[in-house]
């Protein structure tokens, strides 16, 4: 509980077949890679902040 | 302590199914910092500093150093160490400043939460303070949204005291048997309104805020104030057995399942052996010591220059690197590196002492 990640950037990373496979994202000011992965913090974070819609993660290039 | 006495804990210790492995917590000495030993102006962020504990906060303008400090008590070399460098005298509602250690489900299962048979916790620590009077321990439920708290006083300035605490079971809701938060173990330091205006909760009980922090003091009142700790155990049933020693070792790979630093400060330390997927772009493959306890998070510092490239005896700079195809085992990074030919091997190191390739499968 009570995290309180400040996450300004994410954005998807996409594998050679073009699937996502996780997200760079900064978090607390540094660059992150994130798996998309329920159990990782940094991610439920995300995940939570994008349902507060205070974030959004941007398509991957 | 007589010795009768003693053979009546280690006698309370056994019935309790705890002569062995019995400190939940990792890295109770503080002998682990893999981060770094030294903080500075930690503020309103949750971050952890030394290995498996976290510092956190909320709507607070104080500020500490948090480091790994000398303790300077008898067969304990290290403490965690709280010292104020800007204070708040004036809290608001939800100021507040913790330590905290997390815990997995499934290391919980002992403790027979939410059943008839809930076990008794116990919780021992040597802390000082330049900050006297009362301070608050809070065991808290993750998955069942239930806490209770003890509070322990420190009585003497500056002096090692050690505390212990028992919390009752709690025969309301199971812990999760899985690799998730369950279990959260807090020092509060600093607790605003929200946290400290009801009454202290020491029964368990589904959480109320205003009932976690009752009394605590404020640590960041003055820039006179420090806090430290060390020698922390958390064991099933009502009695503190002698702190659990465990090698540096042991403690290492214990705390490599939550975080990992591949790249330490070494200057000139390898990273990884490599093979070119084209003319420069580079990948190589890291595997961890220990099986992590969920796919980490990949994080590397960049800077001019920070790492390096080399392959057939060239090499090229870079300044940072990436990530791809993680696992709980290991995973593939990936750089641009220097102008060779697909397949051709070659290996990257750091090339700056601020280069660090780090893992985070914390809680």
């Amino acid at each position: 509980m009570e995290n309180n990640m400040n996450i300004t950037s994410a954005q998807y990373n996409a594998d050679m077949d073009g699937n996502n496979s996780g997200i760079k994202a900064t978090i607390d000011g540094q660059e992150m890679f994130v798996p998309l992965d329920l159990a990782n913090r940094h991610y439920a974070e995300i995940l939570k902040q994008v349902e507060a819609g205070t974030l959004t993660i941007a398509d991957a290039e | 302590m007589t010795k009768a006495r003693q053979l009546a804990d280690l006698g309370n210790a056994y019935d309790d199914g705890a002569l062995s492995n019995r400190n939940m917590i990792i890295n109770g000495a503080m002998q682990v910092a893999q981060r770094g030993t030294s903080f500075t102006g930690v503020t309103s962020t949750n971050a952890y500093h030394i290995d498996r504990f976290e510092t956190g906060s909320g709507d607070s303008s104080s500020q500490f150093t948090v480091s790994q400090a000398t303790a300077g008590l008898n067969g304990f070399a290290n403490s965690l160490k709280f010292d104020c460098t800007t204070a708040q005298s004036s809290l608001g509602a939800d100021s507040r400043v913790f330590l905290q250690q997390k815990f997995e489900g499934q290391n919980l299962q002992r403790l027979k939460k939410g059943t008839s048979d809930a076990e008794k916790i116990t919780v021992s620590f040597y802390v000082k303070s330049t900050k006297t009077g009362t301070y608050i321990v809070e065991l808290y439920d993750n998955d069942n949204n239930r806490q209770i708290s003890q509070a322990y006083t420190i009585s003497s300035s500056d002096t090692w005291e050690q505390k212990i605490l028992t919390f009752d079971g709690d025969t309301t809701g199971s812990f999760n048997n899985d690799n998730a938060l369950s279990l959260s173990l807090y020092w509060h330091l600093v607790a605003g309104s929200r946290y400290s205006s009801g009454t202290l909760s020491t029964s368990w009980t589904s959480t109320t805020d205003a009932n976690r922090a009752v009394g605590q003091v404020n640590l960041a009142d003055s820039t006179s104030n420090n806090w430290e700790i060390t020698g922390v155990q958390l064991e099933v049933g009502d009695t503190a057995t002698p702190f659990e020693h465990r090698s540096y070792g042991d403690e290492l790979a214990r705390c490599q399942r939550y975080f990992y630093r591949h790249g330490d400060f070494y200057y000139r330390k390898t990273i990884a052996q490599s093979f070119r997927t084209s003319s420069s772009d580079v990948e190589g493959v890291v595997t961890f010591p220990n099986t992590m306890r969920t796919v980490p998070t990949f994080i590397a510092t960049s800077g001019t220059n920070y790492y390096r490239d080399y392959c057939l005896g060239s090499g090229t700079n870079l300044s940072t690197v990436g990530a791809h195809n993680i696992y709980v085992n290991n995973a593939v990074l990936q750089w641009t590196g220097h102008p060779r030919s697909a397949g051709q091997a070659g290996y990257m190191r750091a090339n700056n002492a601020g280069a660090t390739v780090d893992f985070d499968a914390e809680l």
